[in-house]
């Protein structure tokens, strides 16, 4: 039996694992359970042989996402919901996004996989505060997940969260987080043609971050051609080509890889003023 | 996958509407650019409801097209795929329908013929 909460199956999915960022081993872990129970219903009508409901299916997760949405604005908080198909560098992007901004701004990472905690103790190893997320057979973060992962981490004010989902480009494009921007990242190593085969991810990204790029000289992707796709499934989405882990070619003696100079100023175009920001300059 | 929790997510609201009362049909609208696949919600269906009130009921999924609006030259049209070209060769497409995933309806079978 839980220790945690006295229910009969510890193993429960998703599990939360906490990493605070100054927590001497491994974090606490525990899972909840929403005890919920259908309130009595009004409309229906036993001898009412067909009762219309006229519901949205994603209701429950889109109102939540919605409350999440006013928690985050209330304290001042941008969410970032980082989505690709497994190995196209979200991790890495983000070991080097914190080591990048953690001076400036306070930064929280939520880890969304199957299984394991690798993740979060490779954000952990930066000293941000992280909590995983291990959906188990889920293929995608919800709206509760996160609800429930963000009141752990409870992320201080003028905080940027990071909300790496499960590698997978397609079911976490249905699944309103309550993020205030939605990045959707594809390697190089990925070819030209990702938006095509999964429009719906890239459909309702608000950025799109082509990854890998220091990695061109050695492959046959048109990077413009890359881009040229991205736009035609997504006119809106801005889009950015970076390479978190090396230099890309040509840009030997550069202060900073230039494609993360755009990165972090896109995040900072889209973090919530403040006052005290506007008079530091922050 | 997403269905599975799509199918749960569905399961979940129509109990939480209708209690213990036994339904027999349940009639869906999933639109063709919802992102969902109806065939993968009626695999997934029997198995979410087993041991439910909704166990054996009949599943009734309503798709309607998409419905596009190119943006350069104003002509409106049926798209029943998110990757559209309007007819004047613009890729600059607004959908604006056929998006739609709901639950219409559910039967209910009358507490006489229930237990």
């Amino acid at each position: 039996m839980c220790e945690t909460c006295g229910c009969d199956d510890p193993t429960a999915a998703p599990r939360l694992t906490s990493f605070p960022a100054d927590a001497g081993e491994a974090g606490r872990s525990g899972h909840d359970h929403p005890h919920e129970h259908p309130p009595a219903d009004a409309d229906a009508d036993a001898d009412d042989r067909t009762l219309r409901l006229e519901q949205r299916v994603l209701a429950k997760n889109d109102d939540l996402a919605r409350r999440t949405r006013e928690w985050l604005a209330a304290r001042n908080v941008l969410a970032v919901n980082l989505m690709s198909s497994p190995g196209s560098g979200k991790t890495t992007l983000l070991e080097r996004t914190v080591r990048g901004l953690a001076e400036g701004w306070p930064l929280a990472v939520v880890e969304g996989d199957q299984e394991s905690v690798r993740d979060a103790e490779r954000i952990r190893a930066g000293g941000i505060p992280v909590v995983q997320i291990n959906t188990g057979r889920g293929c995608h973060l919800d709206a509760d997940m996160v609800d429930r992962a963000l009141r752990v981490l409870e992320p201080p004010e003028d905080a940027v969260v990071f909300v790496e989902n499960v590698g997978n480009l397609v079911c976490p494009a249905l699944f309103d987080l309550g993020e205030g921007a939605r990045v959707v990242l594809t390697s190089v190593t990925e070819g030209e043609d990702k938006p095509l085969k999964y429009p719906h991810m890239f459909a309702q990204a608000d950025l799109v971050l082509l990854t890998k790029c220091d990695l061109v000289p050695f492959l046959a992707v048109d990077v413009d051609r890359s881009i040229g796709l991205i736009r035609r499934i997504n006119p809106a989405a801005d889009v950015l080509t970076l390479s978190a882990l090396h230099l890309p070619a040509g840009s030997a003696g550069a202060d900073a890889e230039p494609g993360l100079s755009a990165w972090y100023a896109w995040l900072r175009a889209r973090r919530p003023r403040t006052d005290a920001r506007r008079r530091t300059g922050a | 996958m997403h269905e599975l929790a799509i199918t749960q997510s569905v399961v979940d609201a129509i109990v939480e509407r209708t209690g213990p009362a036994r339904v027999n049909a349940v009639r869906l609208v999933i639109g063709r650019l919802s992102g969902v696949v109806p065939e993968s919600i009626r695999f997934c269906f029997d198995l979410v409801t087993a041991d439910t009130p909704l166990a054996g009921a009949a599943l009734t999924i309503d798709e309607p097209a998409g419905r596009a609006r190119c943006r350069r030259c104003g002509a409106e049209f049926v798209a029943d795929d998110v990757l559209v070209l309007c007819g004047c060769g613009c890729a600059d497409v607004a959908v604006d329908g056929g998006d739609d995933l709901r639950i219409a309806s559910v039967g209910l079978v009358p507490a006489a013929e229930a237990s």
